[in-house]
């Protein structure tokens, strides 16, 4: 009998990712992100409380080309997290697992609303920040 | 807890590669996960060279010609080559699926990859241990649980639609295709029970023969046990039998909310 400890079969490494699959990891992902976004927001509103030095600073920083790309990047978080919320919800009340078009070359149902939700949430992060360029440009005009 | 890499013994290395015999008129490279208990070496992965002018069509026609005509030592279970035992679950060309009903074509364009069921503890090349598994099907308790004495001169009768509602739920056959293809399940194996269990959990809730749903549902009420779904859906996608374990797990917790009144 042998006394050799047992391996563990390969899991992440060889499996398939699909959309589903990343849909997971990102609204994780996104998830933690926000946590930092609500610290950067507490920190903004007590700028705002504690005077124009305060409020500037943090205003530099958002202007910034890392603050512009992390408020690109919280806009999309809070989009992808949004929008995927809302299909965990419609799962937790037990719509939306349908295997419909489960064959080889189809892409089943569950899949599909996977890439519309990832389609989604970068086509109102782009309208989100149109819409604040448009106003910035209005404003200054 | 959740480690992404595999541990130092389970490392996967370059294995051996084995030609196809001169001749041989259409060949396709099967890449087999191999570990042999008897010596100390890590897994490794070997190259068969199969000429499937000569195999019949199935994963499994062709892990059993390699096994029959160029390497004897290739360890795997089969039975019954109809998708009805479960036997031969493992995961190839990166899902989880039976290898008797897995066509060879069917499979993507160049090698074809075969590893055991992702996440589990390996007995000998493509064999899992799946003794842990089986212990969680047991702990649901998977037969039918009654409270009032049944009539003295018949079965326990049940409606058509009645009966029609086990459809999709009695047809498992537990081969684990969909367990070990879920990352909740390979994250926490210990305290999760996973789709198939989990399906078979519902199986049992959905009888109406059954008299002990509440009991059922306590043990499943478990942050652990039921909740570690996320809906990635990947049970559903990679079941053999075409079934829907995620929408059975999302039965579960809609009777849990219902029977709080909700």
């Amino acid at each position: 009998m042998s006394q050799t400890a047992r391996p563990l079969s390969p899991h992440l490494g060889i499996y398939r990712w699909r959309v589903n699959m990343w849909q997971s990891v990102l609204h994780r992902l996104t998830g933690l992100f926000l946590c930092l976004g609500a610290l950067w927001l507490a920190w903004g509103l007590f700028a705002a409380a504690s005077g124009a030095d305060a409020w500037n600073a943090f205003a530099d920083f958002c202007a910034s080309g890392i603050g512009n790309g992390l408020l690109i990047l919280w806009t999309w978080a809070l989009l992808f997290h949004l929008c995927n919320g809302i299909q965990h919800l419609f799962r937790d009340g037990g719509m939306g697992f349908d295997a419909a078009q489960r064959e080889h070359s189809q892409t089943p149902s569950y899949f599909a609303t996977g890439w519309i939700i990832l389609a989604t949430s970068f086509v109102l992060t782009a309208l989100v920040w149109a819409c604040l360029l448009l106003r910035v440009k209005g404003g200054a005009a | 807890m959740a480690e992404f890499t595999l541990p130092k013994n389970s490392k996967v290395r370059k294995g051996k590669k084995f030609p196809a015999k001169a001749g041989a008129r259409n060949v396709r490279t099967f890449r087999i996960y191999r570990w042999n208990p008897d010596d100390a070496e890590n897994p490794r992965v070997d190259e068969y060279e199969v000429d499937l002018a000569a195999c019949g069509p199935m994963v499994l026609d062709a892990l059993i010609k390699i096994k029959n005509e160029i390497d004897p030592t290739l360890t795997f279970r089969r039975s019954c080559r109809e998708g009805i035992c479960g036997s031969c679950a493992m995961n190839i060309d990166g899902g989880n699926t039976l290898a008797c009903t897995k066509a060879i074509e069917d499979c993507d364009a160049g090698d074809v990859s075969i590893y055991p069921l992702p996440h589990m503890p390996v007995v000998k090349d493509l064999v899992p241990d799946m003794t842990h598994f089986y212990a969680q099907h047991a702990s649901i308790k998977p037969w039918i649980r009654t409270q009032s004495a049944p009539a003295p001169d018949s079965e326990r009768l049940q409606s058509v639609e009645d009966r029609k509602k086990l459809d999709g739920l009695y047809e498992c056959i537990l081969c684990a295709c969909c367990s070990t293809a879920c990352p909740s399940y390979w994250w926490n194996p210990d305290k999760y029970l996973g789709p198939a269990i989990l399906l078979q959990a519902y199986r049992w809730i959905a009888d109406s023969r059954d008299e002990d749903t509440g009991a059922r549902l306590d043990d499943l009420e478990d942050p652990f046990k039921l909740y570690r779904c996320h809906t990635i859906m990947n049970c559903t996608n990679t079941c053999p039998k075409g079934l829907n374990p995620a929408k059975a797990i999302g039965e579960i917790k809609k009777l849990i909310v219902e029977r709080k009144g909700v």
